[in-house]
């Protein structure tokens, strides 16, 4: 009863359903309830706005904690989702440490292991980075982690600026089970279970949603 | 969209506005990976590529070789004067033999216009054409607007001269092709003899003064008198055509505007261009060259990308 009512919870908090019951009071039926139980199970909430936020704020103290005054630590936001995790991180510990700590955003397109097994190439990204990682700590964040083949491809691409003296992860979701490679992180906001058939979305204001959410979906 | 309309790249013709910009996007991702400390990718690593050159080339050659070995591809080198070709052997032959060696892709510079075309409907591996004869160089052209580009900040709009051997010269008709899929306006300009006669009909301007041409345009490509292709006298001699069709500062100093100025190389100086002008501020002829590593690595990734 109780995973019931959390179901319809999800089903009301999302956008869609919201409205159409608003729209239609017909479907206020307990047959539409029962209708989009199964839809509510293909996207279930994992991380609201107020959650993630008070897990970046656990980062920039964890962060603060390990790094001290930065003096020698730079950020990278792994290219396509993990720049906007790291622009929020950036300005969250200059608001709370008064420190703007080196960041840049790092595309690792050309160094990812699965091309030509692929229909078509990838579309790289805009890789930024205005200083030399060369005995920097240098923390690596995204939103989620999966199979670890993409972070791989990032420690690939990352060492083409200079050699770091360390290499951390930052990661917001952490799927469990799912890793090819001998890949953890050394922050993670949440770990999820998850099955190969499902995917993890992270939804951000900044890109046009209501609000900052990350969501298991089925993939289409 | 992240993929090419077609399997090779043969000439601008036959490619889309589309993959042009896709080629253009890629190039920047790639111009920003020769920028890095290490410059060097890891994407073609299981490619093989061959670069078989039947007519001379140094800087289309080396720029190949160099985009190939960026993307840590395997290359092997052939070209014609030192080959079997000298013994009879065909050019499907040749083709052949190096491809059953297991090669995937081929850059083919032939002096036959359609030579990768006719390859690329006998063989398996993709073909980019390095310039068929006075056909296509598809490769320095996507380089020229690329670089136009990068100084003004788009193609669409502006005004390109191209001055010169309009004739014999392959980058001219890639680049009109290039030019005008991305929106500029494109200008002919040289001596009655050196420009094709139903140029027109590709939708060109066609001038014989070039002051008036680099009064015209945003952007003067200056070619080369390609004297290897000419087998009769097109013009009295190379000091009359330097005197009429030379680019010199005096003519940009007349000028009420800045102009930039191109040349595919090798320049012939003190004929089609001048030293006080291909040294100038207003050139982007070593930015042409530059560009052209980062545009062919785009080419070879994104034709060697399809599964």
């Amino acid at each position: 009863m109780v995973i019931l009512v959390w179901r319809i919870e999800n089903v009301i908090s999302n956008k869609f359903y919201d409205l159409t019951l608003r729209s239609f009071p017909l479907f206020q039926s307990n047959s539409f309830y029962i209708c989009t139980q199964t839809k509510a199970m293909q996207k279930r909430l994992v991380l609201d706005q107020q959650q993630i936020e008070i897990i970046l704020k656990r980062f920039c103290h964890q962060l603060i904690e390990n790094h001290d005054t930065f003096e020698n630590t730079v950020l990278l936001g792994l290219q396509p989702r993990g720049p906007i995790v790291l622009d929020k991180l950036v300005k969250l510990l200059e608001e709370i440490s008064g420190i703007k700590v080196p960041s840049g955003y790092l595309d690792a397109t050309f160094h990812r292991d699965d091309f030509r097994r692929r229909d078509f190439p990838l579309k790289a990204n805009e890789t930024k980075i205005n200083f030399l990682i060369e005995g920097k700590k240098v923390i690596l964040v995204d939103d989620v982690l999966y199979k670890g083949r993409s972070v791989r491809a990032a420690m690939d691409a990352m060492i083409a600026f200079g050699r770091p003296a360390k290499v951390e992860l930052m990661v917001l979701v952490d799927r469990k089970f799912t890793r090819d490679y001998p890949i953890m992180p050394d922050y993670c906001g949440l770990k999820v279970n998850t099955l190969e058939s499902q995917y993890v979305m992270v939804e951000w204001a900044d890109n046009g949603y209501d609000k900052d959410a990350i969501w298991i979906t089925e993939k289409a | 969209m992240s993929q090419l309309s077609t399997k090779h790249l043969l000439g601008i013709k036959d490619i889309s506005t589309e993959d042009i910009q896709l080629i253009f996007e890629t190039a920047d991702n790639f111009k920003d990976v020769l920028n890095r400390p290490i410059k060097k990718v890891p994407s073609l690593r299981d490619i093989t590529i061959a670069n078989i050159f039947f007519e001379n080339s140094t800087r289309t050659k080396l720029s190949f070789e160099l985009a190939e070995k960026r993307l840590s591809a395997d290359v092997v080198n052939f070209s014609s004067s030192n080959s079997s070709v000298k013994k009879g052997e065909t050019l499907i032959d040749t083709v052949n033999n190096i491809l059953s060696m297991k090669v995937d892709m081929v850059v083919m510079r032939h002096s036959s216009p359609g030579a990768p075309h006719f390859l690329s409907k006998n063989i398996k591996a993709n073909i980019v054409n390095a310039g068929d004869g006075t056909h296509e160089h598809p490769t320095q052209a996507l380089l020229d607007s690329f670089s136009i580009r990068e100084k003004l900040g788009d193609v669409a709009g502006k005004k390109v001269a191209i001055i010169g051997d309009i004739l014999h010269s392959r980058v001219a008709i890639s680049n009109i092709f290039c030019l005008q899929k991305l929106g500029a306006e494109v200008m002919v300009c040289g001596p009655i003899t050196l420009i094709p006669k139903h140029i027109a009909s590709l939708g060109v301007k066609v001038e014989y003064d070039v002051q008036k041409a680099l009064a015209w345009c945003d952007v003067a490509n200056v070619l080369r008198i390609q004297l290897e292709r000419q087998q009769i006298k097109y013009f009295p001699s190379l000091r009359e055509y330097s005197l009429y069709y030379g680019v010199n500062k005096k003519m940009l100093d007349r000028l009420d505007k800045e102009i930039v100025i191109m040349h595919p190389g090798p320049i012939n100086r003190g004929v089609e261009l001048n030293s006080d002008v291909a040294d100038s501020e207003h050139s982007i002829i070593l930015n042409q060259v530059e560009n052209g590593v980062a545009i062919r690595m785009a080419v070879l990734y994104l034709l060697a990308g399809v599964k």
